[in-house]
């Protein structure tokens, strides 16, 4: 009859497919193997939470055991997207607490989260072990209690960067006696203290405690006192480091640290006064993975640190490092893989830092595994780019926030067209591309027609004409996601390749010419795209040809979503009805 | 592909028509500003429409933009929080106080008051007069005295239209107006 496997060998062969690529690959082989899969699907990733609806993804993977979520798109980083606008964690919890019973592992970035939800994650799944909220808001600490206290098997509890409405330290208290089962806890966006003989003793009864990550509201002596009973962690964010220098003080916490002899990855250091980070020095040779960019330590200081950190793969830090800095880093730290300069002084009117692009050529020439750059210089080069792209074309990750807008090559005066295009061509596998500076149409001609590989790419401030998103557009084989602000292009390119735009998963666009007329038109010939007009005005109260101030068009198989504010407005692909917002409070 | 040869005559630009230079890159900067209003909170709206106006003749100052560089709040938020800490850590705001017709000045912690009503009352008591009662769009009515201040731009300014935590950073001095130069803040326009 046919060469058909049967389904046990399938699943046999499938359980060792981890990769979701992978499996949305075998997944449209036949339906067969759609159903295979399906019912073995453990890890579920939903890149955008408005693609799908909850209760189909429950339906299709019943073994789900983890499910990883995000919401808002990623200017809303930047405040670009107004608060409200969506990103509602509780339909999908909702759905799983009565489908997924099993989940185990929720993990969740630009969402909003509510007490709610995280009580309800507690009371509906017994074997829950991991929660990762990043970028997240809309709970407060009691929501974090519930689940500390209720979550029998907590391994992983992690808050990274999240915004909380914080009641008082009292949640840490709620984790029962009887807890030993935490390896990662990350509490360091929240204010409030926690009493720390509460901590103390959670530390003690957790031996499989690998990573810890403290506030700013633990101090010096706390940190002291948790290394100690922990000296087997693999990764530590310390809380603050401001206190009276006493000697005493010094050494006890330069004897904790000798004693993390597994310790890999250190951050936190808020208020690092200079005089403490000799302390540090012990651990300095096992590091890989180090972030100073809360850290207002300066040059001598900061080199003396890095100069010990042979084995760094990864380094956070601010600009306060300057030019002489990282060529100490190039010479010193030859694993280096991810380098991320941030502005000590993001308001720019102190920007007075000896920092350009001088550094990060250093560091592309000294550090050849270097493939992950995120840098923020007043001002660049083309000259600097080329150096950048031929000595490391392994580059994955290359984004440049030219602070200045529109800033061209300072020493010719030119753009950084053929800076970009050296890069867009040179490092043939880069990933993730954000470019700055004064750009013409013709920098995006370069990108567009090299960067075959580019998944996300990110704009600003640049072009000169609907020629740049033409050639974006119409090239980029790979790309997912596109999100620019402030460019001078309109509608035509846009409509033109409105088919491209249900193989992205998203693109965003504000402050650009883009009209209502063609929002209209764009979603009415394209059913599978959800076309939304963030604006604060409604479109009907202006010509069809004026601006909106922003666009978020992304593809979905759940139609216009019911959740929308106010000043989100959704057009109904029937043309006769027009603009609606469905707004359901 | 030739249609896109022509482009530039369709091409849309911020400047004026025959502007083809840079700086009018500076004007793109001020214009993609104002479509971001509504993502501003009140407080930095208020101070872009104040500071924009004071900078008509100078080009934007470029921590105006919303959202750029992008860096998030919440880092932002770290590092400016722990630098106003070390600066204000055990100094209070003192501000000196000048009223029409009284002949020496005093000096008031403005970090000792919660509000504009604990300020209003903490003025009367020094200065023994009153404020009358404060209408958004009129101002004081029923004194012959408007508390006002002079803020970062050097400009005198009604006291209770902004923001308390704003007025706090701005304000670099207080003065009670008296009499017929009070006139034109304290009774409408």
């Amino acid at each position: 009859m046919g060469l058909r496997l049967p389904s046990k060998v399938l699943e046999h062969i499938l359980s060792f497919i981890d990769s979701n690529e992978d499996r949305n690959s075998v997944s449209l082989v036949c339906k067969s193997w759609f159903e295979t899969e399906r019912k073995t699907r453990k890890r579920v990733f939903v890149g955008n939470c408005y693609a799908v609806s909850p209760a189909a993804v429950a339906k299709r993977f019943p073994e789900m055991r983890s499910l990883t979520l995000k919401g808002k798109p990623h200017f809303a980083d930047y405040n670009l997207v107004p608060d409200g606008w969506g990103g509602y964690a509780w339909p999908w919890i909702e759905a799983m607490a009565a489908k997924c019973p099993s989940l185990e592992e929720i993990r969740l970035k630009r969402m909003v989260v509510t007490d709610e939800c995280l009580e309800k994650i507690a009371a509906s799944f017994k074997d829950f072990e991991v929660l990762v909220l990043t970028s997240c808001e809309g709970f407060s600490t009691d929501g974090i209690a519930a689940i500390a206290a209720t979550c029998r098997n907590l391994r992983v509890l992690e808050l990274r960067e999240c915004i909380v409405e914080d009641l008082g330290g009292d949640w840490l208290s709620y984790f029962p006696e009887t807890s030993t089962s935490l390896v990662s806890l990350d509490f360091s966006c929240l204010d409030s203290e926690v009493k720390i003989s509460d901590l103390e003793r959670l530390v003690s009864r957790s031996p499989n405690l690998k990573s810890l990550k403290l506030n700013p509201a633990v101090t010096l002596d706390g940190l002291v006192s948790l290394l100690r009973r922990a000296p087997q962690l693999t990764e530590l964010g310390t809380g603050s480091f401001a206190a009276q220098l006493k000697p005493e003080a010094f050494s006890k916490l330069s004897e904790a640290f000798s004693n993390c002899k597994q310790l890999q990855s250190l951050s936190g250091l808020w208020d690092v006064l200079p005089e403490y980070l000799p302390a540090l020095y012990s651990v300095c040779p096992g590091l890989t993975s180090l972030n100073l960019s809360y850290a207002t330590v300066r040059m001598p200081d900061l080199v003396e640190l890095l100069r010990r950190c042979s084995k760094l793969q990864k380094l956070w830090v601010m600009d306060l490092i300057e030019d002489k800095g990282l060529e100490a880093v190039a010479s010193y730290c030859k694993e280096l893989q991810e380098l991320r300069v941030f502005p000590s002084a993001p308001d720019l009117d102190e920007a007075n830092i000896p920092l350009t692009e001088q550094g990060l050529v250093f560091v592309s020439k000294g550090c050849r595994k270097l493939e992950s750059v995120l840098y923020f210089c007043v001002q660049f080069t083309n000259a600097a780019l080329l150096t950048i792209a031929r000595k490391r074309p392994n580059l994955k990750c290359f984004r440049l926030c030219v602070i200045e807008p529109f800033a061209p090559d300072y020493k010719t005066n030119e753009p950084l067209d053929k800076g970009f295009k050296a890069i867009a061509e040179g490092c043939k596998d880069l990933r993730r591309l954000s470019v700055s500076g004064l750009l013409s149409d013709k920098a995006f001609k370069y990108i567009g027609k090299h960067a075959k590989k580019v998944r996300m790419l990110s704009i600003a401030f640049a072009g000169d004409s609907d020629l740049m998103l033409h050639h974006l557009l119409s090239g980029c084989e790979s790309l997912k996601k596109l999100e620019i602000r402030d460019c001078p292009f309109g509608d035509t390119a846009l409509l033109e390749h409105a088919a491209k735009l249900e193989t992205m998963r998203s693109l965003w666009m504000s402050s650009c010419f883009v009209s209502f007329g063609a929002c209209k038109i764009l979603s009415q010939k394209m059913p599978r795209l959800n076309v939304e007009v963030i604006d604060e005005h409604p479109p009907e109260t202006r010509p069809e040809s004026s601006p909106v101030e922003r666009i978020y068009i992304y593809r979905t198989v759940a139609g216009p979503r019911m959740d929308t504010p106010e000043f989100v407005w959704t057009i109904h692909k029937n043309p006769e009805i027009g603009v609606s917002h469905l707004a359901i409070k | 592909m030739d249609e896109f040869v022509n482009l530039k005559e369709t091409e849309l630009r911020l400047g004026l028509p025959g502007t083809d230079n840079v700086c009018e890159a500076k004007e793109r900067v001020s214009c993609c500003n104002n479509n971001n209003k509504r993502v501003l909170s009140t407080d930095t709206e208020k101070e872009i429409e104040s500071s924009s106006r004071k900078t008509e003749t100078s080009p934007p100052r470029k921590a105006q933009i919303v959202g750029w560089p992008p860096v998030r709040s919440y880092r932002k938020n770290n590092i400016q929080s722990k630098k106003n800490e070390s600066e204000h850590e055990g100094q209070g705001i003192y501000v000196k106080v000048s009223m029409d017709g009284a002949p020496y000045l005093r000096k008031i912690d403005l970090s000792c008051y919660k509000g504009y009503s604990e300020l209003l009352k903490a003025l009367e008591v020094m200065f023994k007069f009153s404020v009358g009662e404060y209408f958004e769009r009129d101002g004081y009515k029923g004194s012959d005295f408007v508390p006002t201040y002079e803020d970062k731009d050097g400009d005198w300014m009604l006291i209770g239209d902004v923001p308390w935590e704003m007025f706090i950073c701005t304000c670099k001095r207080l003065r009670i107006m008296k009499g017929s130069e009070a006139k034109g803040l304290g009774c409408g326009v």
